[in-house]
């Protein structure tokens, strides 16, 4: 089932392109990284897929759905339920206990506040006796993972990570790697790694690389093709 | 998890500003609900007081102070005046009724006062249990003067016994040989009468006994009058006793040193003379004094506090005033006149304390509304990750108005409640307000109006912010970091 298709697709702020990506899809269950230099326009992208912008041109559909077709409150809800978005600042709502940061993201998605589920996921991730404790007293490992929680909680069938090892060292990069592709795979979720760290390319083979805004190789070994710009 | 809990939550994440926010709105509103229930009460007691009561006669001195003391019986009498004088006025063709008050001494801190029956029908007043008096050192006591008043704080009963003490504060030297007999408890009126102790006329002067001194200066003996003065009158003057003579505190200096001495124009020699002489000049025999009594009996050199009097024509108005403060030693005054210029008085504390009251509402918003606004860039990441997991825009809207409307709320009812509670301890424990018999535990109109504008505060301040919290541009805002 493809999860993610793009097509045609350009933003622009004034004149200048930012991000161009022809064509790309994206099946249940694949874990993809999108390569870039800093200003490469990764994030931007990232944006494009997760619905926080609308691009100037082209098309992404998540789960088959056109997300240029839902507007206001019908994208907010679509990206609360389907895509789960682990920002690289993290983003955890500090004045929230763990656990409410969870029940809140259901409760955003506009999904019945589900404690045990909440509960289990931390319990996965190591974090059950910390479940009632503010978000800023746990370590940055530690609140990567809450965030991880957070991001698929709804059981989102895409998962967009932006630079999730870059503030980790080797030892703790593998780690969270490792957490990041098997909870993704235990959800079945499809997963998008948008990175400039070295250390990951080795683990993941299907990857985009985009300098400059546009795409300067796909690779996708399944199909068993490598397409040079 | 809903927007209300994520509200609170933000709130307590900034608890000092919250809390700050909250009383400084909570302050402003109690200030308002005092200023209005205390304003109201005191309108209210004023208009009830005064209601039938045309002109207050007594002694020359501060008509504020005239009518103070003897329609609200909160401040101490001006003077004395001559019983015989006050009777030859009731009984003139323009007074309707007119009601003698002979003061002096209280009991606990009511007052008692020597009367006639006339002014428990004055007040509309019933008895709730005995009879009215019938004869000397016999007490009918007002409502709450008898709730408050038994042994060990239990209510008076008949057939208990009360002592007065000297002047309007408790504790002044007691007449422990004088116990009146409380033969009558009246049935609350809200008006003034709850808070009297009422005796004969008589009694008043059976406590106070005539010193020999002042028996002698009865008319045709002016030689006699002149060592009266300092024995008799100026004592007399000083704490509005109903009887001359009577051993004394305060020093006589200070009494005569009171304005009411020098206000007595026309005669230049000692006060005690000066209505012998004006009652002459009007054209009065002195002998006519012995014969004048109504239902009190004719005792020559006796003294009276004051008269209440009703007119019976409005051509009164124009000319009993003019006749009694051109006419006597004695002075009349408007309760009506005097009510006004008290409210001025009164007027300058209500409206400063009302202008500070807004500076505070005022600061209470701005407060709400640089905390909201201030912290919005910091907060801006979170609403952004918000509306990343679904929060939609209206509801970012709706979280900055609940949380401004919920500190507003919190402010708003403390206020309110503060506002009560701080009427009803000054009202206890400042001795001005206390002889007014102010309560916090009552409604002030307006009260709900005060919830809206606390929530219209809230409202307004954080609407901006609100606004701002609904356009944020997520994309912008995460790609900031």
């Amino acid at each position: 089932m493809t999860v993610l298709e793009v097509n045609a697709l350009s933003h622009r702020y004034g004149n200048a392109t930012v991000v161009e990506m022809p064509a790309w899809s994206v099946e249940a269950g694949e874990p993809w990284l999108l390569l870039g230099a800093s200003g490469s326009g990764k994030t931007t992208l990232l944006h494009c897929l997760a619905g926080i912008l609308v691009p100037t041109q082209g098309s992404v559909k998540v789960g088959g759905t056109e997300l240029g077709s839902l507007h206001g409150s019908a994208l907010d809800r679509f990206r609360g339920r389907h895509i789960g978005l682990l920002p690289q600042r993290l983003h955890l709502i500090d004045c929230l206990s763990v656990i409410d940061n969870l029940l809140l993201a259901q409760y955003a998605a506009g999904l019945p506040r589900d404690a045990a589920a909440a509960r289990g996921a931390l319990e996965t991730l190591g974090l059950a006796g910390r479940a009632h404790e503010r978000p800023h007293r746990l370590s940055f490992g530690q609140q990567q993972r809450v965030a991880l929680a957070r991001a698929l909680i709804n059981r989102p069938t895409l998962v967009l990570a932006d630079e999730p090892t870059s503030n980790l060292d080797d030892a703790n990069c593998s780690a969270a790697l490792d957490l990041l592709l098997d909870q993704a795979s235990r959800s079945g979720a499809a997963l998008v790694i948008a990175t400039h760290d070295q250390r990951v390319k080795g683990r993941i083979e299907r990857r985009v690389e985009l300098a400059g805004g546009k795409v300067v190789s796909d690779m996708d070994p399944a199909a068993g093709q490598m397409v040079l710009a | 998890m809903n927007l209300f809990t994520l509200a609170v939550a933000y709130l307590r994440s900034r608890l000092l500003a919250s809390v700050l926010q909250v009383l400084l709105l909570a302050i402003g509103l109690a200030s308002i609900v005092a200023m209005l229930l205390v304003s109201t009460q005191l309108a209210d007691r004023v208009e009830r007081d005064t209601r039938g009561i045309d002109l207050v006669v007594g002694a020359k001195g501060s008509p504020l102070q005239l009518v103070l003391s003897s329609v609200f019986h909160v401040d101490s009498p001006t003077g004395n005046i001559p019983y015989a004088e006050a009777m030859k006025l009731s009984r003139h063709p323009l007074v309707k009724k007119a009601i003698p008050l002979a003061l002096g001494d209280t009991w606990r801190g009511y007052r008692i006062v020597g009367t006639e029956h006339a002014l428990v029908e004055h007040y509309g007043a019933s008895l709730a249990s005995g009879r009215l008096w019938s004869g000397q050192m016999q007490a009918v006591v007002g409502a709450e003067a008898a709730r408050a008043g038994g042994a060990g704080g239990s209510p008076l009963k008949l057939g208990d016994t009360v002592v007065g003490s000297h002047g309007l504060v408790d504790g002044g030297a007691a007449h422990d040989e004088h116990p009146y007999e409380v033969v009558g408890i009246l049935a609350p009126t809200g008006g003034v009468i709850d808070r009297l102790v009422l005796v004969s006329v008589e009694t008043v002067w059976d406590v106070h006994p005539l010193p020999p001194g002042a028996v002698a200066t009865l008319p045709g003996s002016p030689a006699a009058a002149a060592p009266a003065p300092t024995a008799g009158a100026a004592p007399a003057r000083d704490d509005g006793h109903g009887h001359a003579g009577h051993s004394h505190a305060r020093p006589a200096a200070k009494a005569g040193a009171k304005p009411h001495s020098h206000s007595h124009a026309p005669a230049h020699d000692h006060p005690h003379d000066g209505p012998r002489d004006s009652a002459a000049s009007a054209g009065s025999p002195g002998g006519d004094v012995a014969g004048a009594g109504g239902s009190t009996k004719p005792a020559p050199g006796r003294e009276l506090t004051a008269l209440l009097i009703q007119y019976s024509s409005p051509m009164a108005a124009a000319q009993l005033p003019r006749l009694v403060n051109a006419g006597t030693a004695m002075q009349a005054a408007s309760p009506a006149a005097e009510s006004v210029r008290l409210n001025r008085l009164v007027g300058v504390g209500v409206e400063t304390l009302r202008v500070f009251a807004w500076v505070l509402l005022v600061a209470a918003g701005l407060a709400l509304f640089i905390s909201l606004y201030g912290t919005l860039s910091e907060r801006s990441r979170d609403l952004a990750m918000l509306r990343v997991l679904g929060i939609r825009r209206r509801a970012l809207l709706a979280l900055m108005l609940l949380e401004g409307l919920l500190l507003c709320a919190a402010g708003g009812t403390i206020g309110l409640l503060a506002g009560h509670g701080l009427t009803e301890w000054l009202a206890r424990s400042v001795p001005a307000l206390s002889q007014w018999a102010l309560t916090g535990w009552t409604l002030a109109p307006g009260e709900g109006w005060l919830i809206a504008l606390a929530l219209l505060i809230g409202g307004v301040a954080s609407m901006l912010p609100a606004v701002l919290a609904y356009r944020i541009d997520i994309a912008k805002v995460l790609a900031r970091g």
